[in-house]
């Protein structure tokens, strides 16, 4: 477990939440005369579920695009695990031990669902070339054992069926299943999920939920996710971020943003799919 | 057995052999489009440049050696030493690391995003400055390349087969040199199967050239494994223009051999590594016995447009190709 923190708290569920693992200070993107994002701070602790939600064109994905490295901020600084992180590439920041999803999906569509999960392993392996070339045996032991973790995440996650599926195949709730398992197979510090429910059926919602919930409670991983659907948010996470146009307008637990007018104004009248 | 019968069957055999030169040159296409989307138009004078190089490192020529007279007013030419044929071509393979690298940090760093035609334009650009720059570098002269490959037919095969036919009937002939050829064409492509299945490096060059922001997503640095590509693909240039550097010395036809592979990738599919070999090997068949059974009544040299006019047949009913991925345009 995490070093107890002077302001760790144990929630109502039992469950252990640290100190801040990750700290967004005056973020500012800009995307030529568009503001995506304008100077927004908020930390995340150790062992939550933070929510970030809003209306279309919000800048919520913008914004996990900031913390995985994807988008650049233009102002601001970006605080892991009490370090000042420098400009950083996304496969440095997922080396970093911070694994995502993507929106609209970005899964390897020709290979199988086992090796689409496989590929979350690579930040994990050591072995490099010219050694497994020269050690066979030991390069094969690693594969091993990596095989193992993905083979739990593969009963996890109740996807047993379509190991060997290639995942250009499947349906769409699958196939974002099958992403969450590739960024758990990395055993990340922080997980973050961009609008993990989106497109899918009640059932195959409250199986996600569930998921989510399991992960963060089973492995203690940290979570970062988008989502549009109140009732879901309001049932997952422990604190919410709520922006508008770029701009945070509400953070705190779920009851007190769900109670704050400026966040009814914003979500009154605005359609959310 | 009628003479004429066993006569195709060795125009068929010599064919297959040719094809397998065919598909390790389409074989360095395929891996660089995978990856990164590019059609590198350079890929053949890659090959004449690793040619080029391993002649020179061989011999113990001072690169530059003109340029470097001209300018200082020396008469350099050769160093003192010439080196054994293994280490040579190790460095050969080190010289195309090293412009592997060159190219991700000058060229394709500078344009990820951008349209497919710029980063072809990019490689013409490429294959005409390497060309410039190979000659500068060892000079332009045909170059022998003796890598101690057997020369000639094998009599061996024309004494185990001779007693086939009839009396006209003297035996295959077949070159010592397309044995080895595909030989090591097989072992390369077993190589390179097993490096990209079962490696961890093997595993992240085929997530790129899935999905690009899925492999960042998980840990892949693209430059990295472009550099990797490129590397492997001048391995593979070095592997072509060895055999063909040693059938047909090594001058600037031999970048040329990169015109034979495009038929073979029409027909292959430009993303599919059985697609390059099983395309190149019917190539490499239907060119040889189309020559043998057609050539004659047309007037002959019907190698130099066979493949293009098969390609181009093959085009109107498979655009994608034997093994490539089918086209479905998204509206
Ligand atoms: N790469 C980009 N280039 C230019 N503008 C961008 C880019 N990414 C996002 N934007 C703009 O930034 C703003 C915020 O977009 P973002 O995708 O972050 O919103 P969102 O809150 O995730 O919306 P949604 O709920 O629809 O997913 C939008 O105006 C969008 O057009
Ligand atoms: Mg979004």
């Amino acid at each position: 477990m995490n070093v107890m923190s002077p302001d760790s708290y144990v929630t109502a569920d039992g469950r252990t939440i640290g100190g801040t693992l990750m700290e967004m200070k005056n973020i500012t993107l800009r995307f030529g005369g568009v503001v995506a994002i304008k100077d927004i701070s908020f930390d995340i602790r150790e062992g939550e579920i933070r929510a970030i939600i809003g209306p279309n064109g919000a800048g919520k994905s913008s914004m996990l695009n900031v913390i995985s490295g994807f988008y650049v901020p233009s102002d601001g600084d970006v605080w892991f695990d009490g370090a000042i992180r420098p400009k950083m590439r996304p496969y440095q920041v997922a080396r970093q031990g911070i694994a995502r999803t993507f929106q609209n999906i970005a899964l390897f569509e020709g290979m199988s669902v086992l090796d689409n999960i496989m590929t979350g392993r690579l930040t994990k392996m050591k072995s490099n070339m010219l050694s497994q070339a020269i050690w066979w045996g030991k390069a094969q032991k690693e594969e091993t054992e990596h095989r193992e973790k993905v083979e739990n995440i593969i009963d996890f996650l109740e996807i047993q069926t379509i190991r060997k599926t290639p995942v250009g195949n499947l349906p769409y709730g699958l196939k974002k299943r099958v992403e969450l398992a590739r960024a758990l197979a990395a055993e990340p510090r922080l997980l973050l999920l961009d609008e993990p429910m989106a497109g899918m059926n009640v059932e195959e919602k409250e199986d996600m939920s569930r998921f989510i919930l399991d992960v963060n409670d089973e492995f203690g991983t940290t979570i970062a996710l988008i989502e549009h659907d109140m009732g879901v948010v309001m049932d997952l996470s422990d604190r919410v971020v709520v922006m508008d146009y770029g701009r945070k307008i509400g953070d705190g637990t779920p009851d007190e943003v769900r109670n704050d007018q400026k966040v009814i104004d914003a979500y009154l009248g605005v359609s959310h799919d | 057995m009628p003479d004429q019968f066993l006569y195709a069957v060795e125009v068929i055999i010599n064919g297959l052999m040719a094809g397998v030169l065919y598909a390790l040159v389409a074989l360095g296409f395929v891996l660089i489009f995978k990856a990164s989307g590019i059609f590198n138009y350079a890929q053949g004078v890659m090959a004449l440049f690793a040619a080029m190089t391993l002649v020179g490192i061989q011999k113990g020529q001072i690169p530059f050696a003109k340029l470097i007279n001209t300018v200082m007013g020396t008469e350099l030419e050769h160093f003192p030493w010439t080196v054994p044929v293994i280490p040579a071509i190790i460095l050969a393979f080190g010289v195309m690391i090293l412009f592997a690298i060159i190219v991700e940090k000058y060229i394709l760093k500078h344009l990820v995003n951008q349209p497919e035609i710029i980063l072809f334009m990019a490689t013409i650009g490429l294959a005409y400055f390497m060309e410039g720059f190979g000659d500068i570098m060892w000079g332009p002269e045909i170059k022998k390349l003796d890598v101690g490959l057997p020369q000639g037919g094998s009599f061996w095969i024309e004494d185990m087969t001779i007693g086939l036919g009839g009396e006209n009937f003297y035996g295959f002939f077949i070159d010592k040199l397309d044995m080895v050829a595909t030989v090591v064409a097989i072992l390369l492509v077993a190589a390179l199967t097993i490096f990209s299945q079962y490696s961890k490096q093997g595993r992240a060059l085929r997530a790129v050239a899935d999905d690009h922001q899925a492999a960042l997503s998980v840990g892949i640095s693209l430059r990295f494994i472009w550099v990797l590509v490129w590397s492997i693909a001048g391995f593979v240039a070095l592997v072509a223009g060895i055999m063909w550097g040693a059938k047909s010395g090594v001058q600037f036809s031999l970048s040329l051999i990169a015109l034979k592979a495009l038929p073979v990738l029409m027909l292959g599919g430009f993303t599919s590594i059985p697609g390059a070999i099983v395309g190149g090997l019917i190539i490499g068949v239907g060119e040889k016995l189309f020559e043998f059974s057609i050539g004659p009544l047309v007037g002959g040299a019907t190698e130099n447009w066979f493949a293009y006019v098969l390609a181009l047949i093959f085009l109107v009913f498979r655009p994608q190709g034997l093994f490539g991925e089918k086209i479905i345009e998204r509206v």
